[in-house]
């Protein structure tokens, strides 16, 4: 029992214990996260995470990398800027379905469309948790949270196909019960130079669980296991046989422009030189 | 060597902002800033810098705070529209204390009003706009040579305090032609990278309030939240001390320094009688007012506020300590008129000339408004 961890040395250890509920999703997320960055050969040191607020907003502070924790839904313009001032680091952006879908929404549809280099994971737990339990972009029609107590009356976003929509290079969909799938998409994200977004369907057992008559971690993953189709299934489907179901599987992944490259390409062709890096801390520029 | 140009306020202030260092330019569209944006776009490419045109004024103040953390000078100029949107990110700046400059050139307001008209109706704005408690800095330059030296010292003052500086132009300024002259010794403030040691503490309470900052890529491991957070860097929201320790010590590293920040300019306030309090654009006038008045033997100085933000209480006083009226102009309904009320009003009759509208108060108007109050 007392035998550690093997990614504990990625984790600031004198910030835990974490503030996740039991049978939350994040802890296997990070796993994965981490599984899928050992897997991809990255430099850890070389990552530098973003993310905005909400629970998955609070992973970066776990992790023993510069971690900024922004504002509510801007997490991704924050990156932007962060990735533009240094396109060496490799910017990792952890948010959910309400900070990327609902505050943030414009801010995801650009910077897929930008298709700028930023791998993004976004939990989607189809509620607020941080908050207490209220109706998010991605809660199901008729699901209740405390701010829908007669039933959500909105249609949930897609996110992994809008973001794919919008523009990004990369897209996919897992859940918390398809992990080595999951790890594989994360490792494809995090190789991909353009914007890759790897959504990932998890439990929230206290807030969504306990408005939605699914009271433990694993009856909410037994649901979502039996409502997985993949998404060479799902393209044989009708819309009324897909109604309910997680589509899971790739939505984009192709080879396009990449924004920071084209920064740096007309740096060179304007200055003859590649766009500078840390140069707040020159005079001579 | 010393070089001149003829060119547009605008353009000055981004003239002023690549020599400063700034290399990362993130906005949107909005008269009558944009100038600044499509100048810079043209630009900074040519000094191995980026621009990025966002998809809102609130992405924009999130981009050139990560601009700022991934080691590079940063900018954003906008209007008062834009400016309302950038609040959010405005306060997270100061909070995690990034340094970044916001340019403001204001317009006829509230809401979309008058985009091509001038106005100085986001002084409050620059003072209060975001929630919580912190002191910014501003500059409000009344010429385009002005427009162009502020930028650089705004970039200074935001590496020297680790903060947010705003420049508070005005649309007079903004587009107005006029010569300036840039020096080839122009003091720029580099930002100081942090010794790389076991007990580095990137938000530490040390006695003058600002720590070193390291860019994100170094090796430090920082985490930044705009959660109260210790000197580690680590959120801690329940402990009041903490809270109380952070947001003192980001208040109090500008406060403690209002002497080196704030710059006040003034003439023939000696044995004025009556002396015109102004800032930005409408401080041409209130000098051409002062000239005339004294030609006329009325006993009329000037006072021109550089940096509104923090107030120049101190200097204010001394300088008007021996008027018995001071008249503030601006072209609001009275914002800068409260704090001159606040530090003067107990001792001088302070009154208020504020225009609204969109153009500016001419010297003749003033004038008239002076002799309303009696400068015999």
């Amino acid at each position: 029992m007392s035998e550690k961890n093997r990614f504990l040395p990625y984790l600031r250890e004198d910030r835990l214990p974490h503030i996740f509920c039991p049978g939350c999703g994040n802890g296997a997320i990070i796993n994965a996260f981490l599984a899928a960055m050992e897997k991809a050969e990255m430099d850890f040191d070389n990552i530098a995470m973003v993310s905005g607020i909400g629970c998955s907003s609070r992973i970066p502070g776990y992790l023993k990398c510069d971690s900024l924790h922004t504002t509510h839904g801007r997490a991704l313009s924050f990156a932007t800027g962060l990735k533009t001032a240094n396109k060496d680091l490799d910017v990792v952006v952890f948010t959910g379905d309400g900070d990327a879908a609902s505050i943030g929404g414009n801010h995801l549809i650009h910077a897929a469309r930008r298709n700028i280099n930023l791998t993004v994971i976004c939990i989607n737990n189809n509620i607020y948790g941080m908050t207490g339990g209220q109706i998010s972009p991605t809660s199901p029609k008729g699901s209740f949270g405390t701010t829908a107590p007669y039933g959500n009356l909105d249609s949930p976003f897609k996110l992994a196909e809008l973001v794919a929509a919008a523009g990004a290079s990369y897209s996919a969909r897992w859940t918390t019960v398809q992990i080595e799938n999951l790890v594989l998409s994360i490792k494809a994200g995090l190789k991909n130079k353009g914007f890759s977004f790897i959504e990932v369907a998890t439990q929230c057992p206290t807030y969504f669980g306990r408005k939605n008559k699914l009271k433990t971690a694993t009856a909410m993953a037994a649901v979502m296991k039996a409502n997985t189709v993949f998404k060479s299934a799902a393209d044989r489907m009708s819309a009324r046989e897909l109604e309910g179901k997680i589509v899971v599987g790739e939505f984009a992944n192709i080879q396009k422009d990449e924004f920071t490259e084209n920064l740096e390409r007309i740096s060179v062709e304007k200055s003859g030189k590649k766009t500078l890096i840390n140069s707040a801390y020159s005079t001579e520029l | 060597m010393a070089e001149e140009f003829f060119i547009q306020g605008n353009e000055a202030c981004a003239k002023g902002a690549i020599a400063a260092g700034c290399r990362f330019f993130a906005g949107y569209p909005i008269t009558p800033s944009t100038e600044v944006a499509e100048t810079l776009a043209r630009e900074l490419p040519k000094v191995g810098g980026s621009f990025v045109q966002m998809e809102d004024e609130i992405a924009s103040a999130g981009a050139i705070i990560g601009g700022s953390w991934g080691g590079t000078k940063s900018m954003t100029a906008t209007s008062g529209p834009g400016i309302s949107l950038m609040q959010e990110n405005i306060g997270y700046a100061f909070m995690t204390e990034t340094p970044i400059v916001i340019v403001d050139v204001q317009r006829g307001s509230p809401s979309t009003a008058q985009p091509t008209m001038a106005s100085q109706s986001d002084m409050m704005q620059a003072r209060w706009g975001s929630h919580g408690d912190y002191e910014p800095i501003a500059l409000s330059p009344s010429s385009v040579q002005e427009f162009f030296d502020f930028t650089i010292k705004a970039f200074n003052l935001a590496e020297e305090y680790r903060c947010p500086v705003l420049v508070m132009a005005d649309e007079v300024i903004g587009h107005m032609r006029e010569k300036i002259v840039v020096d080839d010794n122009i003091e720029v403030v580099a930002r100081k990278k942090p010794e790389k040691t076991d007990d580095y503490l990137p938000f530490e309470n040390i006695e003058n309030g600002t720590t070193p900052m390291p860019a994100f890529g170094d090796g430090f491991n920082i985490h930044v939240t705009g959660l109260t957070h210790d000197e580690r860097g680590y959120p801690d929201t329940n402990t009041p001390e903490t809270h109380h320790n952070l947001i003192k010590r980001i208040c109090d590293k500008v406060l403690n320094n209002k002497d080196k920040i704030c710059s006040v300019k003034s003439e023939g306030c000696d044995d004025a009688d009556i002396i015109i309090v102004s800032y930005g654009a409408p401080v041409r006038s209130a000098v051409e007012a002062a000239n005339r008045a004294r030609a006329n033997n009325q006993k009329v100085g000037y006072v021109k506020i550089d940096t509104p933000w923090p107030f120049p209480d101190e200097q204010l006083k001394e300088i008007t300590k021996n008027a018995s009226d001071v008249l503030v102009v601006e072209m609001n309904l009275g914002q800068m008129y409260y704090e001159v009320d606040r530090v003067l009003g107990k001792d001088t009759n302070v009154h208020l000339m504020g225009m609204i509208g969109g153009l500016l108060p001419t010297p003749d108007e003033i004038l008239d408004e002076i002799n309303k109050i009696g400068g015999n």
